[in-house]
């Protein structure tokens, strides 16, 4: 009876032991560097690395000075160069790439249509300084180049972008503002003949008769 | 030979029956509470060096995520913001807010500020942003409300019976592509509009117009050819 007795507690015991070593945390906080992570180890404590000055990585060499920069010989280039489009499969492809990335990190100072009015410039930053618009005779007129230069190290009191937007991200922003500049000046003469026609007679001139509804892009005027 | 039962063993017995009966009830919510705070901290707003407001930049401002998360369409980490980022802004706006001063002294000083995690998958665990988002999963599925969040905290519990439900079934939860970053995603719009680009882009109308999210979603999750057989294999998320 008495031996029962042990071996029952003992095997209580061992069964304790088993749950327990189920405890260990060692897999799940495991000795190796994620993102962002502290480091004991460099100086700087920043686990993620900077790489040797001079690097550059495999497709990253930057000699295009049109695609880069903007500029050659330090003059703005008039046009988006060639080798921007070519990073899209079409130019509608390239809008919309665009429009994303200008709504995501133009939009909130420059406003949704250019005007400088988003709402970060509402919350204030108007007050400081006027965000400027782009329908303007001086920036409908600049090289395709200046803008470039300006999402890439900043101008006034805007920051650089150009460690949040790609080189061809930004050619495509480039692409959208000259859409949203169009989209606020356009003249009856810039339409196809056929939807002039249709907005003599009074008609959608976006809708051809019989065909489904296209839902054209509205932009909010001031 | 003694006898084998005490007298005792009647009111045992007798506890033993309502005991079996409490058990499995006390048990279940032992757990559910353990899981709830003690282990996974849920809903437990973390306290961080700055009280930054996803509620005030997302949903009052409009500032979309991707603005500060940059690389959450490109890498596994979806990236959180440097100084510089927060400056963009607040070398403008707020410039004498005593709750910015961290920000301020890190951009002087270059030193990065010390965010506090919120969610923490276990290290043998290898989840991407990158898929997911550019697959149709929105970040609302994972984060819960966080554009409503004063001060971030963790509303979804990451478990590992919570990945396999989408794992296993996607189109529960999957969306068009460009509605990944929205939080008042309305599905019978989006089934229009996904109706509507299909008739434009092939010149035919849908067999059938999806009713509801389960079968919209099948149609989106054969669009971004997702292999559901090799959804749940174990090396999917553990190498």
């Amino acid at each position: 009876m008495k031996r029962m007795k042990t071996a029952y507690t003992a095997g209580l015991a061992l069964l304790g032991l088993v749950l327990a070593s189920g405890c260990h945390r060692d897999m799940y906080d495991q000795p190796k560097y994620e993102p962002y992570d502290q480091s004991t180890f460099f100086t700087d404590q920043k686990a993620d690395r900077q790489p040797v000055t001079g690097t550059v990585a495999r497709g990253q060499l930057a000699l295009d000075d049109a695609f880069y920069r903007g500029a050659v010989n330090g003059k703005p280039v008039p046009n988006i160069p060639p080798a921007a489009l070519a990073r899209f499969a079409n130019t509608r492809d390239m809008l919309r790439r665009g429009q994303a990335q200008y709504n995501t990190f133009c939009q909130p100072c420059h406003g949704e249509s250019g005007y400088g009015n988003g709402m970060i410039a509402q919350r204030g930053l108007s007050q400081r300084r006027q965000v400027p618009t782009y329908h303007s005779p001086r920036l409908r007129d600049i090289e395709d180049g200046h803008f470039y230069d300006v999402i890439t190290n900043g101008f006034g009191v805007m920051y650089p972008y150009s460690s949040r937007i790609a080189p061809e991200d930004r050619w495509a922003v480039v692409a959208y503002i000259r859409a949203l500049q169009l989209s606020q000046n356009a003249r009856p003469s810039d339409m196809p003949a056929e939807a002039r026609q249709r907005l003599l007679r009074g008609e959608n001139p976006n809708v051809a008769p019989g065909a489904a509804a296209t839902t054209g892009t509205t932009s909010t005027n001031e | 030979m003694p006898q084998i039962f005490h007298s005792s063993t009647n009111t045992l017995a007798r506890a033993s029956i309502v005991l079996a009966a409490i058990a499995p009830l006390g048990l279940m919510m032992a757990l559910s509470a353990m899981s709830r705070t003690y282990f996974v901290r849920l809903n437990v707003p973390v306290q961080q060096p700055v009280p930054f407001s996803h509620e005030h930049h997302s949903n009052e401002l409009g500032i979309a995520c991707q603005y500060c998360h940059v690389s959450v369409e490109k890498a596994g980490n979806a990236g959180l913001p440097p100084t510089h980022t927060c400056m963009s802004c607040h070398s403008q706006i707020w410039t004498n807010s005593p709750l910015l001063e961290p920000v301020r002294e890190s951009y002087r000083s270059q030193t990065p500020l010390k965010w506090n995690k919120v969610w923490d998958l276990p290290d043998f665990v290898y989840f991407n942003h990158s898929i997911h988002v550019n697959k149709g999963i929105p970040c609302q599925h994972c984060h819960g409300n966080i554009n409503q969040m004063q001060i971030t905290y963790k509303s979804v519990h990451h478990s590992m019976a919570w990945c396999l439900d989408c794992h296993r079934a996607p189109e529960k939860y999957i969306r068009p592509r460009e509605e990944v970053y929205s939080f008042d995603y309305n599905l019978h719009a989006a089934i229009e509009r996904y109706a509507d680009e299909h008739a434009k882009a092939t010149g035919k109308k849908l067999e059938q117009i999806p009713r509801n999210q389960v079968e919209f979603g099948q149609l989106l999750v054969q669009d971004a050819n997702i292999n559901k057989k090799q959804l749940s294999d174990c090396w999917i998320c553990h190498r």
